[in-house]
């Protein structure tokens, strides 16, 4: 194929990619004037949203394709900068909104670290849990909508089914179902409340029984196969020069994952494995978050074991220049009350500095840059988005494909375009 | 022991209305059917058991503006739907539906027309009934719809060979070709499900090709070409397409229970047409069974099975059918 010969443009520059991630349409091709250019969206039943991809068809064979990005720009970022450190958390939640606890998550950690807090264990067991449901939830909502894209309508309604299930847990732990903003810098917004270990338990045992049903649907379903396997390939060279990370770059046979590399919150502390598939195929993909939910589910179970013996302890550090006082001492306590007042109007100040910090999202690495100016509102936040990059995978893997297999790449992919476009 | 002209006019316009009947209910039990399948009630607010949904669609898609792109083609684009419609309703009147009954002293035949070649006709207003589809989709002057429309044309024109082929053994079993005849040679006989179960299953697949429906549903694969060669039309003209579709589904489920389930014949009762309602019903949900169940295949993938497999054990299922009967 053309495309992996390296253009001029990228000699003796800076670009990080060798692999152009746009796929051009063939001279001899261009010239004999059969190329149908047909826009994918930004409106289409199958673009995750408000994607576009610019398609050169040659009858029903992909030739040409563009990624036009742009149409979710919603300023998270600048927007970050202009609040508090600690209203700026409900943000990065909803830039990957279906993963919006793991983004709160690297945005707190981040705070964190400039601020140089030792988090509790309860909390860090609790932020262990959540982010594994919710990792459960992204994977379902993909698969969910996966399975639609290639027609398996009826997989969607299976995969909310748990969706649901998970939302409600949510609900129960944080009074909120999407958006949860329940990590706080230094611990968690409220004490876990109680009836959720039980509830949760039950979705525990629930659950590999539902992946069951999944898998008795697709994996062994003969239209399924054909369509996922061998298709959308990326190799692990390709993948790595891409930045992949995350399902894709597991699919394609190099064992990376943030959770065993760089162990973070209670990562070290449980037992899981990394499913790796050697392919990178779509049928890969689909095998990796398959077995992601499977290990997931087997991290909560463990986060509830130990969760379960640390009832009645403490679930935010104790510091008052951070955190909020409790409820009740601001009708016996100036001090309390002015804390309050502070951290309220003016918000806590983070230390001067920069830090980056990275963790295993549900689509891959997710990385939080922030840089301080010691005041109270963050000076610089960016993302590392997963699903933007991701998104430049698209024309590489677009090798030879046919229009479905367009929709079914771009579905395996992953993107969610809150987070591409930020 | 003809019957007299006006009982065929009364007969025909009983049986066009209790199709579009028929394809309005279709549509309520797929929808219903879906909605079970996929943890959901399906239509439940007009009418009891949202029994009175289909009459709603149909109101609503009456009074909707039926704008369309000022660049197509008018005259076609306009009368696609209805040479789709048509053809579809007018398949139907050779399908025998009861034995036939004495009313006083008039002899009515259990079907609106009893011909000779009653199968080639059902095939042939089906093969016209692609023009529809296909100059529908060109008229529209859209990328998506001609999208469509050549994968129309090339699935249908594809899997019509197989359907023809796989009932020529039921032809050579019954020596007839027409469906009455076929019927009642299955009477006397079994039904030709079991002697032609290859021949049942090719015709049931390439049914399913025929008909645009999961897993063959490329032509209008929503979530690749929006809506495929009717993307661009609304109100009652896509009514129509959409009207023409069921009714080919249906047309094409009654053919299955005549040439393979023997009718109108059932195993306990002499309930004549409501056997063949009855089967009727059972062919048609496992379509929608289907449509629940699998996922879509690709159009190389669609285009190899039809000729690669689907072909080739029809045509073994006719010649060894050939060999059987000359033999005995």
């Amino acid at each position: 194929m053309a495309i992996l010969e390296r253009p001029a443009i990228y000699e003796g520059t800076r670009i990080p990619s060798p692999i152009p991630t746009v796929l051009q349409v063939p001279d001899e091709l261009r010239e004999g004037g059969d190329i149908l250019q047909v826009n994918f969206g930004p409106n289409h039943p199958s673009t995750h949203g408000v994607l576009r991809l610019i398609v050169d068809l040659n009858g029903e064979e992909v030739v040409g394709l563009e990624a036009v990005i742009g149409y979710l720009h919603t300023g998270f970022e600048k927007n970050m900068e202009q609040k508090t450190w600690w209203k700026a958390i409900t943000y990065p939640e909803r830039i990957d909104y279906v993963a919006f606890q793991n983004n709160e998550y690297v945005f707190v950690a981040a705070i964190e670290k400039l601020l140089g807090l030792d988090i509790p264990p309860k909390a860090v067991w609790m932020r262990t849990l959540l982010n594994e449901l919710n990792r459960l939830h992204s994977h379902l909502v993909w698969l969910g909508t996966s399975g639609l894209e290639l027609g398996a309508i009826s997989m969607f309604w299976y995969a909310f089914r748990e969706r649901e299930q998970i939302l409600d847990l949510f609900e129960l732990v944080t009074g909120y179902r999407m958006h949860t903003r329940y990590f706080q810098a230094g611990g968690l917004a409220e004490d876990v409340p109680r009836g959720f270990y039980p509830e949760c338990r039950k979705f525990v045992e629930w659950m590999p029984k539902a992946i069951d049903d999944y898998e008795a649907l697709l994996s062994r379903n003969e239209i399924w196969l054909e369509r996922t396997k061998g298709i959308g390939l990326l190799s692990a060279e390709d993948a790595i020069a891409l930045g992949q990370s995350g399902p894709v770059l597991r699919a394609s046979g190099v064992d990376w994952d943030l959770r065993k590399a760089e162990p973070y919150l209670a990562y070290d502390q449980v037992d899981f494995d990394v499913p790796v598939y050697p392919n990178g195929d779509v049928y890969d993909r689909y095998k990796v978050h398959i077995d992601e939910m499977r290990q997931s589910v087997r991290i909560v179970a463990q986060c509830l074991d130990v969760l379960e013996g640390l009832e009645g302890e403490p679930w935010i550090v104790d510091d008052r220049k951070i955190v909020l006082p409790p409820r009740e001492e601001l009708h016996t306590s100036m001090e309390s009350l002015i804390h309050h007042f502070k951290i309220v109007t003016e918000g806590y100040r983070v230390p001067e500095g920069e830090v980056y910090v990275a963790i295993e999202a549900p689509r891959g690495e997710m990385g939080c840059y922030v840089v301080s100016d010691g005041g109270p509102r963050p000076w610089r936040v960016k993302f590392r988005g997963t699903s933007f990059v991701a998104l430049e995978a698209t024309a590489t893997c677009m090798s030879n494909a046919l229009v479905a297999d367009l929709i079914a790449i771009v579905g395996s992919l992953d993107t969610v375009m809150g987070e591409v476009d930020r | 022991m003809t019957e007299p002209w006006w009982i065929s006019l009364i007969k025909a316009f009983l049986i066009i209305n209790l199709v579009m009947l028929a394809f309005a209910y279709t549509t309520l039990l797929e929808r219903k059917l879906l909605g079970r399948m996929q943890l959901r009630y399906g239509p439940n607010r007009a009418g009891p058991y949202g029994s009175l949904q289909p009459i709603a669609d149909l109101i609503k898609l009456i009074r909707k503006e039926s704008f369309f792109p000022s660049s197509a083609i008018d005259l076609p684009y306009i009368v696609a739907p209805v040479i789709s419609m048509f053809t579809a309703l007018a398949a139907f009147s050779v399908i025998p539906f009861g034995a036939g009954w004495h009313l006083w002293h008039w002899h009515v035949d259990g079907e609106i027309a009893n011909v000779s070649i009653a199968l080639i006709v059902v095939f042939a207003l089906g093969s016209l009934g692609i023009y529809g589809f296909i100059i529908g989709g060109w008229a529209s002057e859209s990328k998506y719809s001609l999208l469509g429309s050549m994968r129309t044309c090339a699935q249908l024109v594809s899997y019509e060979v197989s359907l023809a082929l796989s009932v020529l053994g039921v032809v050579l079993m019954a020596g007839s070709l027409s469906l009455v005849d076929i019927v009642h040679k299955q009477g006397t006989t079994i039904p030709y499900a079991a002697p032609q179960v290859i021949g049942l299953l090719c015709f049931f697949v390439a049914g399913i090709a025929e008909t645009n429906r999961a897993p063959f549903d490329l032509p209008e694969a929503d979530t690749e070409l929006v809506a495929g060669y009717h993307t661009e039309y609304s109100g009652m003209r896509w009514g129509l397409f959409q009207t023409a579709e069921y009714i080919n589904m249906i047309t094409l489920s009654a053919l299955m229970v005549t040439l393979f389930f023997a009718g109108w014949h059932g195993p306990y009762a002499p309930l004549g047409p409501l056997w063949f309602f009855l089967k009727l019903l059972a062919v048609v949900s496992i379509f929608i069974w289907l449509k629940a169940t699998l996922p879509r295949l690709r159009y190389d993938q669609l285009m190899r099975f039809g000729w690669k497999v689907l072909l080739p054990v029809a045509t073994l299922n006719a010649v060894v059918t050939a060999a059987l009967v000359v033999a005995f």
